[in-house]
């Protein structure tokens, strides 16, 4: 029972991991006024960048490095076409995923089966070795570690700092933020190049930190699911870890009841987190009904 | 203006709109060529066999319309809720689920005769991709979840449905180890076009098309719906039913996708395996949105993009890439398209 619970929240925090940076990632889009669904393609750009550099030059962190770099030039595709173009955002975002997806498939294609030794466990001395629950929390790679303070960071970046409150400005109204003398068109680009950093990351942690390969289409979802977890966390990035853990869970818990050989079928605990998410928004939505969105576009504009 | 002679100024506007076409295509092409090269790919080779192999004969047109049929009905299930401004992205997912009623009941009834089963499993096929349609529907009705977003979710629970059954309950005992349902019956199959492999589906595909057109243009509905369309509020408070526009429409459209994957488990796989759809559902809503939710526009986009996606299972053999590669062609030919449009508006 015990083993359960560790190999349970070890994996929830593993596997809840690149959906926070996901979320993360989409949270700056939505709070900037732009839905991008397309965050599964830069996801999966940045799995496969990742997983190259990792192969041809052995350095996971040059690895992480470049997932990043390329997760924001992919996103600047679907920037200019929605911010500078003016294009519909959710038809440029389905097909920034199709272009993600044959653009990871073409580049990894050399590179599937390939091996590498991956983001190394990073222990945290003395705390790892603790009884209990030492290993599933302090036994990981520095991504993990490092999501909860990044999405800390977002939260003072967002809430505490001028640039945050323009960002968010602009994300409510666009018009009445031009005329306070911000520059919208600016502070989008800048938070579609965080987005995209921050997804890279997300996809680079797929194939660099927990699968250590690649595979076609490896995020199998997750840049939607992180579209469903930033409503979740209505829009907030503390919340977004609260709800990645839970995602996360979802995911280790079908692992681990496989693992056990419960007879349940896998698939059916795959639906786990998209269940989840649809009941939980559901009774979300049920509950603040006087808010009930009468827009698509009003729903995503990051309104709190 | 100066007066021109009609038949002039008419000649004008088709090369206008010709060049409107023509351009972007041929943009995306380049900017595809540039990609395969970059890759090492001779891209050349590349457009020989995508074009020569859809549009160079006529067993390859014919897997062109192969391809189209899905492509068709995914597009009208997303373009008949996007008349009340209802974004389904989850063609896909209500493709999968009809193809599952389908399959029940190709596997329960298998004995029936053809003129028996086929009807049956069109009704299936539609019925399971409607209920799936008709969830979110009703979600968004109450006002507690945005259809966009209850739709891409359920795509992945449809998914993982289909790999249940087939590894599951409604795998083929003889099948060895393989992820599928036993074949069909032969009644179960819908009927081809002589030696082609262009079925049945196709005349669904543009009879949908056709009703579809029908509806907007003569019939009371489709006037209700330009005025929810227009102005939901407005709508409601001149006493129509949106609630039960949102649900029927999304029912509609959820039937059409499933439909959709009737046709494909019934004349393409004749079982029912994982590898139903290569994101079909999705293809569909760019189709309906390149085409504005228009029915003969649906109709040239779905065949564009069904000459690309058949060109990839060409590629994947010919050049040894994979077969979604070509899935950046459609993008590219999207972007253009996205790019441009909004600089003419």
């Amino acid at each position: 029972m015990l083993g359960l619970a560790r190999g349970l929240l070890s994996g929830a925090i593993v596997s809840g991991t690149p959906l926070l940076y996901a979320t993360l990632a989409e949270l700056i889009s939505q709070r900037a006024g732009i839905v991008n669904l397309g965050l599964e393609g830069v996801m999966l750009v940045g799995a496969v960048v990742g997983f190259v550099t990792c192969v041809s030059t052995g350095s996971a962190t040059l690895a992480v490095a470049a997932a990043a770099l390329a997760g924001a030039v992919f996103n600047m595709i679907f920037a200019f076409l929605v911010i500078s173009r003016r294009a519909n955002p959710l038809a440029t975002g389905l097909a920034l995923m199709f272009c993600g997806v044959g653009l990871s498939a073409l580049l990894g294609a050399p590179y599937v089966g390939s091996q590498i030794s991956g983001l190394p466990a990073l222990p945290v001395p003395g705390l790892a070795d603790l009884p209990l629950l030492g290993p599933a929390l302090f036994a990981h790679d520095a991504l993990v570690y490092l999501a909860a303070p990044v999405a800390t960071l977002l939260w003072w970046v967002l809430f505490f700092t001028r640039w945050g409150l323009s960002l968010r400005a602009v994300g409510e109204n666009p018009v009445a933020a031009f005329a306070a003398g911000r520059n919208p068109h600016r502070l989008q680009y800048q938070a579609l190049i965080l987005a995209g950093i921050l997804g890279g990351v997300a996809g680079a942690h797929l194939s660099v930190g927990v699968a250590k390969a690649w595979a076609e289409w490896m995020t199998a979802g997750r840049g939607f699911i992180a579209v469903a977890l930033v409503i979740f966390s209505k829009w907030h990035p503390l919340r977004a870890i609260g709800g990645a853990l839970l995602f996360g869970g979802a995911i280790s818990l079908q692992l681990q009841m496989q693992a056990l050989g419960v007879p349940i079928s896998a698939f059916l605990l795959d639906m786990l987190p998209y269940v989840l998410s649809l009941v939980v928004l559901a009774i979300w939505g049920g509950a603040r009904r006087h808010a009930a969105p009468a827009s698509l576009g009003r729903v995503f504009q990051g309104t709190e | 203006m100066t007066a021109l002679p009609e038949s002039a100024r008419r000649g004008i506007a088709w090369r206008v709109r010709l060049a409107r076409v023509t351009a972007p295509a041929a943009l995306a092409l380049v900017v595809f060529a540039g990609v395969l090269l970059v890759f090492g790919k001779n891209p050349i080779k590349a457009y020989v066999d995508i074009f020569g192999s859809t549009l160079g004969s006529a067993y390859g047109f014919s897997e062109t319309l192969v391809k189209m049929t899905p492509l068709v009905l995914t597009a009208v299930a997303v373009a008949v809720p996007a008349r009340i401004w209802l974004i389904n992205v989850g063609g896909e997912g209500q493709l999968y689920i009809g193809a599952i009623f389908a399959t029940w009941g190709a596997l329960t009834f298998g004995h029936l005769p053809a003129w028996l089963l086929l009807p049956l499993m069109v009704v299936l096929g539609f019925l399971g991709g409607g209920l799936w349609g008709l969830i979110a529907g009703l979600l968004r009705a109450k006002g507690w979840v945005s259809e966009t977003i209850s739709t891409l979710l359920m795509n992945y629970v449809a998914i993982l449905s289909l790999h249940y059954v087939v590894f599951g309950p409604w795998k083929d005992p003889e099948g060895v180890n393989y992820p599928q349902t036993a074949e069909f019956a032969p009644a179960a199959t819908l009927p081809v076009l002589g030696q082609t492999r262009v079925h049945l589906g196709l005349a669904l595909g543009l009879l949908a098309v056709g009703l579809f057109a029908f509806l907007l243009s003569r019939t009371r509905w489709g006037l209700e719906m330009r005025a929810i369309g227009g102005n939901a509020d407005a709508a409601r408070r001149n006493g129509l039913p949106v609630g039960r526009y949102v649900v029927a429409l999304m029912f509609i459209g959820g039937g059409l996708a499933g439909l959709a994957g009737m046709c494909e488990v019934s004349a393409i796989q004749g079982r029912l395996r994982p590898s139903l759809s290569p994101g079909y559902g999705y293809t569909g809503f760019l189709i309906s949105w390149m085409a504005g939710g228009h029915p003969l526009g649906i109709l040239g986009a779905a065949f564009l993009l069904a000459v690309v996606t058949a060109g990839g299972d060409i590629l994947q053999m010919t050049q040894a890439i994979p077969g979604s590669v070509v899935n950046i062609l459609m993008a590219v030919i999207l972007f253009v398209i996205l790019g441009r449009r909004a600089g003419t508006r």
